[in-house]
């Protein structure tokens, strides 16, 4: 059942990209993601793993080059980070749209400018509306388990999506953490080899990426979003049969502490972790405070949230991106809406923190709590506040 | 002589092949040179072929949902990287041939196609990629001279002094004011094994350049002359005139690339003035005596840098 090893988080998702077998990887080197391709390529050179390692001029290319290998009917990996996502965004919609299923890892990095090379959400929630299915792994051990998953769902006759799996640059990429790697057959019963329905192989043509014209256009777009949404039902049965055969459980909405709390912290990524010692922290000192995680992004766990939520005064979503002008960050944006329509919804109060690689700490975390205690009773001024920045 | 074409024999008009893998009733304008070139090319090639496609004239007029023109497999991304899609084909294919997903003796070209703009422009990142890293594949450029797709703009393989609508003549301009890129001589600097110019108006030495260029293992680049009739502002019964005076004038010189040695396949041994060419199209109808004077003495001079090289 796999050896617990240490082991740097960007070396584990490089081992468990050879444990799916890819069998195509094009990628482009952006800090931080780097240590995951370097490793892949190592992994290429040694014949550890059978794949072919395209080294693409740029990320642009990267994706595009995925798309063609993935039609061609090969499991099909890249990475990238900040910069190098904004390059890909054009091609991401093609990739969902013509149902094409890579699987991504993306080193969360702020975007530039200033140019900056540390951590926070900016570059993945500027691509929202690609139709990926998007995870956040919050330690190494799910950066892993997720990285399997997503081959496994992506792949699935019934999804046909590609898929993101998002860690956080630095803080997740670059530390060294106890990981289970699996043992290669029980990666293999659970992910069978890609067999897609329709590739491009001349003994049976067919035409991908046609032009649609406006009386097929809409058409083409409701059946993308019909099927991106059935996706969850897939989601969420690989998980249920990771948990079967690999012992960890997986959810699309997970709580900590949340039974009677009065404020319920947001957050994704691996600052949970922090947050998760700040509640234990309040806990003890008597405050009722949660923490509500989410996992999957997109397609959005809308009942499974509700669920999570209910009954709860105040929930406290932290942004790790900042949308400049708009009602709120974008995960404080895309919760208001969520609950809009719950006749008994707790009071949303949304704050913006760890940008650019900015440190959030314990403290803050307790400092967002209060505030969010102190907003039950007071409805906030602004649509979201920045936590750690400085007055001047 | 590389030895993947010691058995080719070449097409003739005997032997060329009945079958079309590019199907008649696509959205092509009349007299279109680059659906012509693009068929006779994808008669060359046959059915054993996966093509990538460029956004430009022969994606969109192949390809209304649920029509398609393409009997092979076929893929169309974005407008700046089929290069970049081709060299994810390529790699898939040897993949899965080695995991014995694929058959392994099948030879199956991989071929990426793009317009002018697609290939001089917007696409030449991907392009050098590609062609550096060295995949086994054909790229082929449809130069028609300008971003005809969008209605006429200028590409940087517009000829010097041509109208379009992005460089249009004024009191402060006479057109286009920069001469054409040399693609063929940037996929030359790559250093790949096959590089050739060609033209739908000599139609069998397209045939055999494009086959040579899918035999041969590694990158290879072609370069196809394909006049517009809607951009050039010629007749639609003047394409191929045109494509044949552009190579008889030595605007368009027909050539071979093999392993870095030049081999000129159409000798111009009495060229005709390139007014004769320019003269047949609307694009060129406000250039003064002198302007086509100094097109002479450009088209000359390329034409000898070509000929010395073909000497080396």
């Amino acid at each position: 059942m796999g050896k617990r090893v240490a082991m740097e988080v960007s070396i584990a998702i490089a081992e468990a990209v050879k444990l799916a077998r890819a069998e195509v990887i094009a990628a482009y080197p952006i800090t931080p993601q780097t240590h995951i391709v370097e490793h892949l390529s190592e992994l290429v050179a040694n014949g550890e793993l059978d794949a072919e390692y395209v080294t693409v001029e740029s990320e642009h290319s990267a994706i595009s080059c995925c798309l063609g290998s993935v039609a061609t009917g090969a499991r099909t990996f890249t990475s990238t980070s900040s910069q190098g996502l904004a390059l890909m965004h054009e091609i991401l919609f093609i990739a969902s749209a013509l149902r094409l299923p890579v699987v991504m890892v993306v080193a969360n990095r702020a975007l530039s400018a200033p140019i900056s090379i540390w951590n926070d959400h900016s570059d993945i929630m500027a691509q929202r509306d690609i139709g990926w299915i998007q995870t956040f792994a919050e330690n190494g051990q799910e950066a892993v388990d997720l990285v399997l998953h997503a081959f496994r769902v992506a792949e699935d006759r019934n999804v046909m999506f590609p898929m993101i799996v998002n860690i956080d640059g630095f803080t997740l990429s670059h530390v060294i953490e106890p990981i289970v790697l699996p043992d290669q057959e029980d990666v293999d019963a659970f992910l069978p080899p890609f067999r897609p329905k329709y590739k491009l192989d001349p003994r049976k043509p067919i035409s991908i990426g046609a032009v649609g014209v406006p009386e097929i256009y809409f058409e083409a777009k409701k059946a993308q979003d019909e099927a991106f949404k059935n996706s969850r039902r897939v989601i969420l049965r690989a998980w249920k049969d990771f948990a079967t055969r690999f012992g960890r459980e997986y959810h699309p909405v997970e709580t900590y502490r949340m039974e009677d709390a009065e404020v319920g912290l947001l957050i994704m990524g691996s600052l949970a972790e922090t947050a998760m010692t700040a509640v234990d922290k309040m806990r003890e000192e008597g405050k009722k405070v949660g923490l509500i995680r989410l996992r999957l992004w997109r397609p959005f766990p809308t009942k499974e949230f509700r669920k999570a939520v209910s009954g709860l005064p105040v929930l406290a979503v932290i942004d790790r991106a900042l949308t400049p002008g708009a009602s709120g960050g974008p995960v404080g944006t895309e919760v208001r809406s969520v609950l809009y329509h719950c006749a008994r919804r707790p009071r949303v109060v949304n704050f913006v923190a760890g940008l650019g690689g900015r440190d959030v700490t314990v403290e803050d975390f307790e400092e967002m709590a209060d505030r969010a205690f102190f907003y039950k009773k007071k409805r906030p001024k602004e649509a979201y506040e920045l936590i750690g920045v400085r007055e001047s | 002589m590389i030895a993947e074409l010691s058995k080719f024999k070449g097409f003739t008009v005997k032997n060329l092949p009945k079958d079309e893998p590019f199907a008649p009733g696509h959205r092509a304008c009349q007299g279109c040179g680059e659906v012509l070139a693009l068929r006779l090319a994808m008669k060359a090639l046959g059915r054993d072929v996966i093509v990538a496609s460029a956004t430009g004239c022969m994606e969109i007029i192949s390809s209304p949902f649920p029509h398609t023109s393409w009997r092979v497999p076929w893929i169309h991304i974005a407008f700046e990287n089929a290069a970049a899609v081709a060299s994810g084909v390529e790699a898939a294919l040897k993949v899965l041939k080695r995991h014995k997903r694929f058959p392994k003796n099948k030879r199956v070209s991989v071929v990426a196609m793009a317009g002018d703009g697609g290939t001089a422009d917007i696409g030449l990142q991907a392009l050098s990629g590609a062609l550096e890293r060295g995949h086994d594949f054909l790229y082929i450029c449809l130069d028609n001279e300008a971003y005809m797709n969008t209605g006429v703009q200028r590409s940087s393989a517009t000829p010097y002094g041509a109208m379009t609508t992005t460089s249009p003549p004024g009191a402060k301009s006479f057109g286009q004011m920069t001469w054409k890129k040399n693609l063929p001589a940037i996929a030359v600097a790559h250093n790949i094994p096959y590089v050739a110019t060609a033209s739908p108006a000599f139609f069998l030495d397209l045939m055999n350049k494009v086959k040579k260029a899918s035999l041969i293992k590694g990158p290879a680049y072609i370069h196809i002359f394909s006049p517009c009739p809607t951009g050039w502002g010629c007749k639609g019964e003047d394409s191929i005139k045109l494509a044949r005076l552009a190579v008889d004038t030595k605007i368009f010189p027909l050539y071979e690339v093999i392993e870095g040695k030049y081999y000129i396949t159409r000798k111009v041994v009495r060229p005709k003035p390139v007014e004769e060419y320019l003269k047949l199209q609307r694009r060129f109808r406000h250039l003064t005596p002198e302007h086509i004077e100094e097109i002479q003495r450009r088209v000359d001079a390329e034409y000898e840098k070509l000929l010395k090289l073909a000497e080396l």
